[in-house]
């Protein structure tokens, strides 16, 4: 059998990049995947918003097959009355729809800051997180830089970057804002993927580091794949291969193996187990601490903190098939359509799940696949995400339910007669996208971005630098930082980060 | 007179109170763990004295009791603490030390071996949410039983003899082992442990049971010279035995404000209990880290000139520079020296040229005193009689 230096645990974006980096630099590299297809969260993403360009260029991603369909998608806000905002250009640059004139001047102002203070931020996602330890060895000229362009944006913009970066979306935008369909649109956008409502606090930062990502050069753009999302994740597999990587999918991984306090290699889930000097694990950290590696192998200390790392996702995806194309009163079908009517009703859908129950009017995320590229039997696709939705509710299936009837609900009123075209309707909650995906919680990205969970406290304090808690292990998933989306960012870092260590 | 409310009287009485209260003539008590522990009976000197010449008991109920137990209790314990408990048989005791992840000392304790899947800690601190949390992924249930044990502790040269008055066979009772015997309705645990360094046994049974065990003692050691003691005279003894104290010693790592205070077993004189080769426990890889680079900090018996007590005194390198603190310290009765514990920089543990400055209160007057201290070898007394086994009948 074929013997292997390195095992990447997770084909999802974050494996596949840092196996891809390491096999081009000459390790002999074996993915495990445990699902029947390589991808993870990216058959999971509607959209792209920050593959990393470091990626996308060195794993040559449009030789291996990604093509965009969109490099910049137009988000359509539905109203109710027919009267929809549509967002065009990157968030938002251009604004068509019922916008009081004054709304149309503040929106240009806030947003052109939000990409300014979210581009002043973006080079820390391309690096290991500085450390706070002494003599920690930190990059000090790159962070310098960032502080210096910080500062060099003046006084003014310097002390507004530090009076809104720990604030909260909804205050944020009603400083500025009239417009409920313009403000809804955004503070659906600003807390996607999170767990937390446009009012919970520090909600502004991790909408900044989303603004960060881009697509096809341009920050804070939207991008479709021919294909869909999966296509990304097929092509950083077909790259990962051409380097040399090795990809074994319905492979579980059961346990790291630990051998005199070091990593030896990887237990499957069938009992073979495949020796290597070095794992790196592409899964959820709480999931490798507390179960690929195990309690027995760990500080109790560092287990408890893994233990509490906060993982609870908000978001559930919806899947139609639908019998003919419907109707959004007349919205375009090939724009990202977003059902959030005001920042009230983002908190609103919000609140319940806090306590555990599902909202009556969710916000939904629709993409219709079909109206791109035709479907096959003349049927339709329509996906949607839903936010938000319980992760932990008191009875699966009944909140399962009740959010489908909630979501089909909001699809009937913003397009009349959406429900008798349905064929088949499928929606994975939270705990059903943990079942499939393996992410805790549900969460998208792999452990809760919020700001007590970002830089040096990502995953875990101690280990943000991706080197594990035992030699020979890494860690490179989402849960990393700087966080989820289809980006392969903290995989990417993480083969920087195990070069440097050489 | 009104009645005092409970909160008026926060100190929890122990099951040894009714006897312990009627003995303490000087009325002296002080707070151990939120319990009324006596500090002095009636003399200091006479009760120390006892502890090295006749016979002792002190109330050793406060001390918190964890018992933990489960299929997987051996490798929890291996996981917890830095000794290697599988190598504890059945029936045996040993004096271990648990660390945090950072390898800084939570507490010291023992570790009693009750059965193949079941042990006692005893320990000085409260750590029930560190134990508890330790457990997560093992099969394992912690209890604290602080409450559901009475312990007294029978100290000094006749203690084997009262307990064989006492009806207690104990001849074939190594040190560091335990035996079950019959207590009334109940049963009686005897170990042969202890914090005097002297010989002498522990005695654990149930509160329903401890009046009872006190009388039956005391009727036994009537013409051996049994007296019972405060914390006062036990501190002497377990400073002449060389023995640490959490909270005195070191401060422990989860109540420590001050970082530069934290202090690892290799730190404290410690590291000997370290089982290196027993595969990974919490604090391990911060403990190789500090092994290969060397402390900081040690911990050292010292020989001070004089007899005034070096309690709290800092020690001086050529009289000059600061090079540590003295954690305990005592005129010592049955080696006539002044003795103390100290934590010492490293890098003077050679002993050259050690000062303390110790502040005699003579007649409401503080007078400085500059005293030579030497480093010596711990325990400073450790007689023959600990280890006799039978114990001898004195």
């Amino acid at each position: 059998m074929q013997s292997f230096d390195t095992i990447v645990i997770g084909a999802g974006p974050n494996g596949l990049a840092a196996a891809q980096r390491l096999a081009s630099k000459g390790a002999k590299v074996l993915v495990l995947e445990a699902s029947g297809a390589p991808g993870g969260g990216a058959g999971l993403a509607h959209l792209s918003y920050n593959l990393d360009p470091r990626v996308a260029k060195s794993m040559a991603l449009a030789q291996h097959g990604l093509v965009w369909q969109q490099t910049n998608l137009a988000t359509t806000a539905l109203g109710t009355d027919g009267k929809h905002l549509r967002m065009q250009g990157a968030l938002g640059a251009t604004l068509s729809g019922d916008v009081p004139e004054k709304d149309r001047a503040a929106w240009a102002a806030l947003r052109t800051r939000l990409l300014r203070f979210a581009a002043v931020l973006a080079p820390l996602n391309q690096m290991s997180p500085p450390r706070i330890a002494k003599d920690a060895g930190n990059p000090m000229l790159r962070l310098g830089m960032i502080a210096l362009k910080a500062r060099m944006m003046g006084a003014r913009e310097f002390r507004e970057l530090g009076r809104i970066i720990l604030t909260n979306v909804h205050d944020l935008l009603d400083d500025e804002l009239s417009a409920p369909l313009l403000k809804g649109a955004l503070a659906f956008d600003a807390t996607l993927g999170g767990w937390l409502g446009p009012r919970s606090p520090n909600s502004v930062l991790p909408w900044l580091v989303r603004l960060s990502g881009q697509t096809a050069g341009v920050q804070g753009a939207l991008g479709l794949p021919k294909g869909g999302m999966p296509a990304l994740g097929a092509a950083m597999a077909k790259s990962a291969e051409a380097a040399g990587v090795t990809l074994h999918c319905n492979a579980r991984a059961a346990r790291i193996i630990v051998e005199d306090e070091r990593v030896a290699g990887v237990t499957l889930a069938d009992g073979e187990e495949i020796r290597a000097r070095r794992v790196v694990s592409a899964i959820a950290p709480k999931t490798t601490l507390l179960n690929l590696v195990g309690p027995r192998h760990l500080d109790a200390g560092l287990t408890t903190r893994a233990r509490h790392q906060k993982s609870r996702g908000g978001a559930a995806k919806l899947s139609l098939i639908l019998r003919a194309l419907p109707d959004f009163r007349g919205a375009d079908l090939t724009d990202r359509l977003l059902i959030a009517g005001s920042e009230h009703d983002v908190e609103r859908a919000f609140n319940p799940v806090k306590y555990g129950r599902v909202p009556e009017k969710p916000g939904m995320e629709i993409m219709i696949p079909t109206a791109h590229e035709p479907g096959t039997g003349g049927m339709h696709r329509l996906t949607a995400v839903a936010q938000f939705a319980p992760h932990a509710p008191a009875d699966r299936d009944t909140a399962r339910a009740a959010m489908l009837a909630a979501c089909m609900a909001q699809l009937e009123a913003h397009a009349p007669g959406i429900s008798a075209m349905v064929q088949s309707a499928e929606i994975l909650m939270p705990y059903d996208i943990e079942d499939q995906y393996g992410l805790p919680g549900g969460q998208w990205h792999a452990g809760e971005l919020s700001v007590e969970q970002m830089l040096f406290l990502r995953p875990l304090p101690g280990l943000a630098q991706y080197q594990g808690p035992i030699p020979g292990l890494w860690l490179a998933s989402a849960g990393c930082h700087p966080g989820g989306g289809v980006s392969g960012t903290p995989g990417w870092n993480a083969a920087l980060a195990m070069e440097a260590a050489q | 007179m009104t009645t005092l409310r409970h909160f008026e009287t926060p100190l929890l009485k122990t099951s040894f109170h009714p006897r312990t209260e009627a003995a303490n003539k000087l009325w002296s008590w002080g707070n151990w763990g939120g319990y009324t522990t006596a500090l002095t009976f009636e003399d200091l000197s006479m009760e120390h004295s006892a502890i090295r010449n006749t016979a002792t008991v002190y109330d050793l109920c406060p001390m918190i009791k964890y018992r933990v137990e489960g299929p997987d209790a051996t490798a929890y314990l291996n996981r917890l603490t830095i000794r290697n408990a599988a190598k504890l048989s059945v029936g045996g005791v040993h004096y271990t030390a648990w660390v945090n992840d950072a390898g800084h000392l939570l507490d010291d304790g023992t570790l009693f071996r009750l059965a193949q899947d079941r042990y006692r800690i005893c320990c000085q601190e409260r750590h029930l949410n560190w134990l508890l949390d330790s457990g997560h992924g093992f099969d394992v249930t912690i209890t604290e039983e602080t409450e559901e044990i009475a312990a007294l502790s029978l100290q000094g040269p006749t203690s084997a003899e009262i307990l064989r008055l006492g009806g207690f066979g104990i001849d074939g009772l190594k040190p560091y082992r335990m035996a079950e015997f019959a207590l009334g309705d109940g049963w009686l645990m005897i170990s042969r442990t202890g914090f005097t360094g002297d010989l002498g046994y522990e005695l654990w049974t149930t509160p329903d049971q401890a009046l009872a065990l006190w009388d039956r003692l005391f009727a036994a050691g009537a013409l051996h010279g049994l007296r019972p003691i405060g914390s006062d005279a036990l501190n002497i003894a377990r400073l002449e035995a060389g023995f640490v104290i959490t909270g005195l010693d070191f401060t422990p790592a989860d109540t420590c404000l001050r970082e530069d205070r934290l202090r690892s077993p290799l730190e404290l004189g410690l590291g000997w209990l370290i089982d290196w080769d027993k595969g990974h426990f919490t604090g391990k890889a911060a403990l190789h880290k500090q092994r290969a680079t060397g402390t900081k900090w040690s911990f050292v018996g010292l020989e001070i000139d004089g007899n005034i007590s070096a309690e709290g005194a800092i020690l001086y390198h050529d009289r000059k520079h600061e090079i540590g603190v003295i954690t305990g310290a005592c005129w010592s009765p049955i080696l006539k020296k002044n003795i103390a514990l100290a934590q010492i920089l490293t890098k003077h543990l050679a002993g050259v040229n050690i000062w303390t400055e110790i502040y005699a209160l003579r007649e409401l007057h503080y007078e400085k005193l500059m005293m030579v201290a030497r480093v010596v070898d711990r325990p400073f007394f450790n007689p023959d009689r600990r280890r006799a086994t039978p114990p001898g009948r004195f």
